[in-house]
């Protein structure tokens, strides 16, 4: 490669990222991932041969094994790391400043909002760019809600739940026959479309000044307003979120999901509904971001549409790809990196989100299947007998 | 068991079957030979549902199928081990198996059924929780089949089982095919290679661009001078 074209790779794709994304993802955002586009693209350039490539391949080796010695820690003493981990989880919180909490808490929200993307994009292969919009459906339902009908956080939660994953039926009805580039396009222009209705529906979103004073959580007496509320409030909703798309991971539901990710025709030709079943995984994924919205609107209480944009989308996919598209856990640690990682860069304020830029093609480079590989299911016993 | 009359389909404005008929009867091993783009493997999706119809009519004991969705016919009694295999390269070759038993609900059925299949494939008993995409060629052959048998069909459409493999595993595979129709499934084979097929098979037909040309029992196609030239690679004098 000429050193020419080293030089303009790396402009010309931070320059066509930059004219891709600013009007998308406005001048501030847009202008951040151009240069993080540009580079990504040098670091690919001096990275994807030669030494450094090599060192790359060898650092994923590492984290392969220190991820692979843990696990047999874990699995070695399962019950007593999990009592540790509850404790630490439980207890934790009470000796950690209201900063941190909140960042934990956003954590947590997040991981509920990457577990619901991971069923669509991870389990069914189908690339949903617009699931800010689902996230979005959630957050104003309950505001709206809240603030008109006085309903409670509490049964927002189902609402949200419920409005979101209608609208996730309604674009995967819409998106049926699309397939690859094509979704992707279509489910960007998806929440390009909900990000402006919110923008410019006054008489009900009340336009880019939002919606303000909607109810916070309350049980009996006690409101939810201190970070540590909320802290245990998205620890609560996580949990169930993992537990649940455990469970459904492993189900006949989430075999047939995978199974169309992998080959769609071969999968319909066994018997498996795919087209329902797709609807199903916009839907229970659209779902997740329902509950999540609310708990968002709960949380801040106050909505406004420059929360739910492209970007938002981006950044949970990320969290996706990051973790390990097949991998629960790989999701988890995924969202919490991607929330905590940037906190952590506030002393370098503007170029955190370069070395984010950065630290993810560095993590495509080394570790392309993503942090945590899908642990395979265990044999079954009735299987193995004989 | 099975009959096809004046089945039509059509990719956009090509026309790749123009009114195919064919019948399979109880217990018969039937083979579709002919050249690449004859519209064989076409025919066998027509069949199972994975692709639409535009003309004629499939019936099946008694029940017209055509254009009915794929997961109907499975439930039928149907199964399609389509070309080129395309088991699911990330799930287990145990969460394969599942797949391929999505439409049965009974758990102890689906479990017997899948000690039988083990008896067919010792093999994937013991790969059973590797990756699909980790196989060879000739075990991913006999995960594609063993796929298939978990729907408990009573027809097996079976598409270019040699395509690929060695000519060991060809031998390996067919005697499978072989035992498992003894056990009593019917069978529709699409193939390529002729004296493969026209050796397992009771009748064939040959296909030529979209048509039945030419159908009787295998072995008068084996001796058939327009067959042996055309599809044996024989040269006669």
């Amino acid at each position: 490669m000429t050193l020419e074209r080293k030089f303009w790779g790396p402009v010309g794709w931070g320059l066509l990222a930059g004219a891709l994304l600013v009007p998308l993802a406005g001048v501030e955002h847009g202008a951040k991932i151009a240069v993080a586009v540009a580079i990504a693209t040098a670091g690919w350039q001096l990275t994807h041969r030669g030494p450094a490539a090599r060192a790359i391949a060898r650092t994923g080796v590492i984290l392969n094994r220190i991820r692979g010695r843990a696990l047999t820690a874990v699995s070695e003493n399962r019950r007593a790391w999990m009592l540790v981990g509850a404790v630490t989880l439980a207890a934790g919180p009470l000796a950690l400043n209201n900063y941190v909490l909140d960042v934990l808490a956003l954590a947590w929200l997040y991981v509920v909002l990457a577990l619901g993307l991971q069923i669509t994009v991870g389990f069914t292969g189908l690339l949903d760019l617009g699931y800010a919009a689902f996230y979005a459906m959630g957050a104003y339902g309950y505001a709206l809600a809240s603030t008109r009908f006085g309903v409670s956080f509490w049964a927002g939660l189902p609402l949200g739940a419920l409005l979101a994953a209608a609208c996730g039926v309604l674009l995967g009805v819409v998106t049926l026959r699309l397939r690859g580039d094509y979704l992707a396009i279509v489910t960007l222009g998806f929440i390009q479309i909900v990000h402006l209705v919110l923008n410019n529906w006054d008489r009900v979103t009340n336009g880019p000044n939002g919606i303000l004073h909607i109810g916070r959580p309350q049980i009996g007496s006690l409101v939810f307003t201190d970070p540590i509320h909320f802290y245990y409030l998205m620890l609560g909703v996580a949990i169930v979120a993992i537990l649940i798309n455990t469970r459904v991971q492993s189900s006949r539901i989430g075999r047939a999901w995978m199974a169309i990710r992998d080959d769609e025709i071969a999968a319909e030709a066994m018997g498996v509904p795919t087209t329902r079943l797709k609807i199903l995984a916009f839907a229970s994924g659209a779902a997740w971001a329902g509950v999540a919205g609310v708990c968002f609107a709960g949380k801040y209480a106050f909505v406004s549409p420059e929360s739910f944009t492209f970007f938002e989308s981006i950044v949970i996919l990320a969290m996706v790809v990051l973790g390990g598209m097949s991998s629960i856990p790989g999701v988890v640690v995924g969202a919490v990196v991607i929330v905590v990682v940037p906190e952590l860069l506030r002393g370098v304020q503007d170029y955190r989100m370069l070395a984010f830029g950065a630290a993810l093609v560095f993590m495509m480079a080394a570790r392309p299947e993503g942090l945590i590989r899908r642990g395979l299911p265990k044999r079954r016993p009735g299987a193995a007998a004989a | 068991m099975l009959r096809v009359e004046g089945l039509r389909v059509s990719y956009g404005a090509v026309e790749a079957v123009k009114g195919l008929d064919l019948d399979v009867g109880a217990g018969e091993i039937v083979a579709l030979i002919g050249a690449n783009g004859a519209g064989k493997s076409t025919t066998l999706m027509a069949i199972s549902g994975a692709t639409a119809v535009s003309g004629g009519y499939i019936r099946f004991r008694g029940t017209a199928i055509e254009g009915r969705p794929a997961s109907e016919i499975v439930r039928l009694g149907i199964a399609h081990v389509p070309e080129g295999r395309r088991i699911f390269k990330r799930l287990t070759v145990l969460e394969n198996l599942q797949v391929g038993a999505y439409t049965r609900r009974d758990r102890r059925e689906v479990e017997a059924s899948l000690e039988g299949m083990f008896g067919y494939f010792p093999a994937l008993r013991d790969r059973r929780g590797q990756q699909g995409g980790t196989l060879s060629g000739g075990e991913q052959q006999m995960l594609a089949i063993g796929r298939a048998l978990m729907a408990n069909p009573t027809l097996l459409l079976l598409d270019e089982p040699s395509l690929g493999l060695a000519p060991l595993m060809v031998e390996r595979i067919f005697d499978i095919i072989r035992s498992i129709h003894r056990s009593g499934t019917t069978m529709l084979l699409v193939e390529q290679n002729a004296r493969t097929a026209l050796g397992v098979a009771d009748r064939a037909y040959v296909v030529e661009t979209g048509r039945i040309v030419l159908h009787g029992p295998a072995s008068a196609l084996l001796d058939d001078p327009k067959v042996r030239t055309a599809y044996l690679g024989e040269v006669i004098a």
